[in-house]
């Protein structure tokens, strides 16, 4: 079995952002980059994990950036992946990305695409299910359990107020979340296979974006918090009333 | 000084009298990605596996600590330098520090993880004939075994060569039964192999044994209670008739005390790795804290008071790191010398460490005051909150003292620093004598005024590094005409030396390193560093002055006091400096971070 995971390099949690100038896009410069924590500690962990438990035999990963997203794809690669490719484009917008990873998927065959549910920039979570779309395959999102018996997915998803166990036949579109898998720790020998491990870089598909991102701000400085004593539950009341206007 | 040769590869010592160019240190903004990637699964695994759980670990949960070290060394970080043929990575000194300066931040662990991967494997892998490395490195490498070292005893610390355990063969002939009791064993409650250090019958010099935690006669006290780095282990070990097999005996008799001597040499300049990693985690916390906590309606950090501290305490810290890395980098250039040259590469490693065994102290005695700064500002940081427990501060502050004392006191180091640079002038392997000698030539003839020949950005900087070693051959060269043999004695002019040596190598690493960086990423990114480098250097010069004139104050006499004098006051003199305002914009660089980030 030939499982493809989705890479997605996002700004790292703690790092402070700043838009350029007249705020026309992120500035990168000083920003740390990972990847996305959803495709890193479910989809590719579930993956390593079915291919250590020999049901899977293969792991590809697919990216879509320049050059300067190597390094993450590197480390998905120490993490556990057989191969990379990364498809030569920047791109914001998610039908360019899915039309990019499908387009490079289509031929290969795969009987699993795992990604996470979504990417903690710009949070579409669209992209698996456009994949899945593109290439005609089936598709369960927000994955908290995937299990894998011969050719069938069962998959556990969280649903409003309760959860679904979905049965479905392989091929497979799944986007992942918390649960799926824990969070791994590159080990030496990963991380120094990592470097002969192939790494392929192909042009992207020649289409154009449907989306375009015409200014970021950033959300406006969070207010402070008043705190009121417990024995002043008219004032609370008072200012819940006047301040907050919520009651 | 014209007289200075600028070389790639320079010898232990030669700081001192030669100029090193910038484009030959390592510095670490040169880390490359999979170094970077190592870098990262180590803080992974103290964010993820250690601290969680630091309160467990120093409360010695039985079994945590061990395992630890497993997991550890399931991701490979007990083996990063063990050659691949043993079960390790083979990877070079500077990663093996890498992955020991961002373990450094691991609290007890960080000392567990040192114990273990420098003195409870190197003296084996290191001095071990081919069946004693095959036989223990690899276990070592995995952490499936854990390693101690056991040198000192209750009434030799410092002294190690004194010590009284004994060793004698036994009738059979095949095996060494020693005798005594050994102190302030890390590790010792969970290892399963020690270095053992003891004289064979009446021998003037220390053996070493590899002795396995079930060979007979070897029992463990109780846990000792201690100040700080309360989760690592600390045990006495006895020996009682303790039966150890001939074959391991560890390299030849009585080469002992030389094992102990070079693997401490890794273990000071290691431990210099490590308080480094300590200080930036400090930082952070400091800054964060400094952030968030608002007195008289601003942030902390807002005051010029806690701006100083944490300007001061990154100062500090990156100063230490470019030391570290530097001679790191030199030492690994020497040994590549000597394996090119044909040596063997155990034997290179070990000279190549003997090299760079001034270096080693030095590192081991800036890096651990370093860090006793660090978290004593971090404290005062913190304030009230600095002294409970509930916060980290108490912590960190506690377990930073033993870096003072451990791997060789600070005393000890700082005497060594100074004995090895006058043995090593002795013997003809450093020349001293003429440069010293053209110091003293010079103070005799007209000053020369012009602070700088020629107008670079470093040039000041350049100019106070040479004199700083016109200083100290100044001081040192009188110091040893005046008090001759006796200089030996004088511990309170060796420290004064030793303080300046420090100084000088630190401030000019630094120098070396902004000025490297400057070069890969321009003047107008490295703002703070390059004040970073202007402060310290400044303050440098001072306390090179300080130490100077009181050791001149102490042995010189009549008109070529005054002299000397006249002519340390002009090599420590700097131009006008606003060192509030560097500081400042140190710290608002940290304030804006949320973090170190230097």
């Amino acid at each position: 079995m030939k499982i493809l995971v989705c890479i997605s390099q996002v700004p790292d949690t703690s790092t402070k952002v700043v838009l350029k100038d007249n705020g026309s896009a992120i500035n990168s410069q000083g920003t740390t980059y990972i990847i996305n924590p959803y495709d890193e500690w479910y989809a590719l962990v579930r993956a390593i994990e079915l291919k250590e438990s020999g049901i899977a035999n293969e792991i590809h990963l697919v990216t879509v950036g320049k050059a300067d997203t190597e390094p993450v794809i590197r480390k998905a690669l120490a993490l556990g992946g057989d191969q990379a490719v990364r498809i030569d484009a920047e791109s914001n917008d998610p039908y360019l990305t899915a039309v990019y990873i499908a387009d490079f998927a289509k031929g290969v065959g795969y009987d699993l695409i795992l990604c996470g549910k979504e990417s903690i920039d710009y949070n579409n979570g669209i992209v698996g299910a456009m994949v899945a779309e593109l290439l005609d395959m089936d598709y369960i999102g927000f994955a908290a359990d995937i299990q894998i018996e011969k050719s069938v997915a069962v998959v556990n998803r969280e649903i409003e107020g309760g959860e679904e166990t979905d049965t479905c036949n392989l091929p497979l579109v799944i986007s992942c979340q918390k649960g799926v898998a824990e969070a791994r720790i590159p080990n030496m020998r990963g991380i120094m296979a990592a470097r002969t491990r192939p790494l392929n870089v192909i042009a992207p598909s020649p289409i154009s974006p449907v989306t375009e991102i015409l200014s970021y701000e950033l959300p406006p400085a969070k207010a402070g918090v008043k705190l009121i004593s417990p024995e002043n539950m008219d004032e609370l009341v008072a200012l819940l009333h006047s301040e907050a206007k919520v009651i | 000084m014209n007289d200075i040769e600028t070389l790639k590869a320079i010898k232990g010592g030669e700081f001192l009298i030669k100029e090193t160019s910038a484009e030959h240190v390592f510095i670490p903004e040169e880390w490359d990605e999979e170094q970077l990637m190592i870098a990262e699964t180590c803080d992974n695994f103290l964010a993820q596996h250690v601290k969680p759980n630091l309160t467990r670990i120093d409360n010695q949960e039985p079994g945590l600590m061990p395992h630890l070290m497993d997991e550890a060394g399931a991701l490979g970080l007990l083996g990063i330098s063990v050659p691949e043929l043993y079960g390790g990575f083979g990877k070079d000194f500077k990663t093996s520090m890498l992955v020991a300066e961002r373990l450094g931040a691991g609290n007890s662990f960080s000392v567990a993880f040192s114990a273990h991967s420098g003195i409870g494997t190197l003296p084996i892998l290191y001095y071990g004939n081919e069946a004693q490395k095959q036989k223990y490195i690899p276990k070592l490498a995995s952490g499936e075994w854990k390693g101690a070292y056991c040198l000192t005893e209750p009434s030799s610390g410092s002294d190690a060569n004194s010590g009284k355990a004994r060793a004698r063969l036994s009738d059979d002939g095949k095996y060494y039964l020693i005798t005594g009791q050994k102190m302030w064993i890390t590790n010792a409650g969970f290892a399963d192999v020690f270095t053992v250090f003891a004289k064979i019958d009446n021998d003037d010099n220390l053996s070493a044994f590899i002795v396995e935690k079930d060979f007979e006669g070897l029992t463990l006290n109780s846990e000792e209670h201690k100040m700080g780095i309360k989760g690592s282990s600390t045990r006495q070990v006895f020996f009682n008739d303790c039966k150890v097999p001939v074959e391991n005996l560890l390299s030849d008799r009585q080469n002992g005390f030389k094992i102990a001597v070079n693997i401490l040499n890794i273990g000071r300049m290691k431990l210099g790795g490590g308080t480094v990693g300590a200080c930036k985690e400090v930082i952070t916390l400091a800054v964060r804290y400094a952030n968030e906590r608002e007195q008289f309606g601003r942030a902390i950090s807002k005051y010029g008071a806690i701006r100083h501290k944490l300007a001061q305490q990154a100062i500090l810290t990156y100063a230490s790191e470019a030391a570290v890395y530097r001679a790191s980098q030199n030492m690994e250039e020497a040994t590549e010398m000597l394996v090119a040259s044909g040596m063997d590469e155990s034997k290179a490693k070990l000279k190549g460490i003997e090299q760079f065994a001034i270096e080693a102290a030095i590192i081991k005695v800036h890096c651990s005051e370093t860090l006793d700064y660090v978290v004593d500002e971090g404290v005062q940081i913190y304030g009230g909150m600095g002294y409970s427990a509930e916060a980290p501060m108490d912590r960190a502050y506690r377990d930073s003292r033993i870096n003072r004392i451990f791997e060789g006191t600070n005393e000890i180091n700082r005497m060594l620093t100074v004995d090895m640079m006058l043995k090593r002038a002795l013997k003809g392997e450093l020349d001293l004598m003429g440069p010293a000698q053209k110091v003293a030539g010079e103070l005799m003839s007209i000053p020369d005024f012009s602070l700088t020949n020629e107008e670079s950005l470093f040039s000041t900087e350049k100019k106070y590094l040479a004199n700083f070693k016109k200083a100290i051959l100044m001081v040192a060269g009188g110091a040893v005409q005046k008090l001759m043999a006796q200089l030996g004695k004088e511990q309170e002019v060796l420290m004064n030396l030793a303080d300046m040596l420090i100084e000088l190598y630190v401030s000019e690493s630094l120098q070396l390193r902004v000025e490297k960086l400057v070069g890969l990423r321009g003047e107008e990114s490295c703002k703070e560093q390059l004040d970073i480098m202007r402060v310290y250097i400044n303050e440098a010069a001072e306390k090179i002055a300080k130490s100077g004139r009181e050791a001149l104050n102490y042995f010189a006499e009549g008109d070529e006091k005054r002299m000397m004098l006249m002519g340390l006051k002009r090599y420590t003199k700097t131009d006008d400096f606003n060192s509030i305002q560097a500081r400042r914009n140190i710290a608002a660089k940290l304030i804006t971070e949320n973090k170190y980030c230097f």
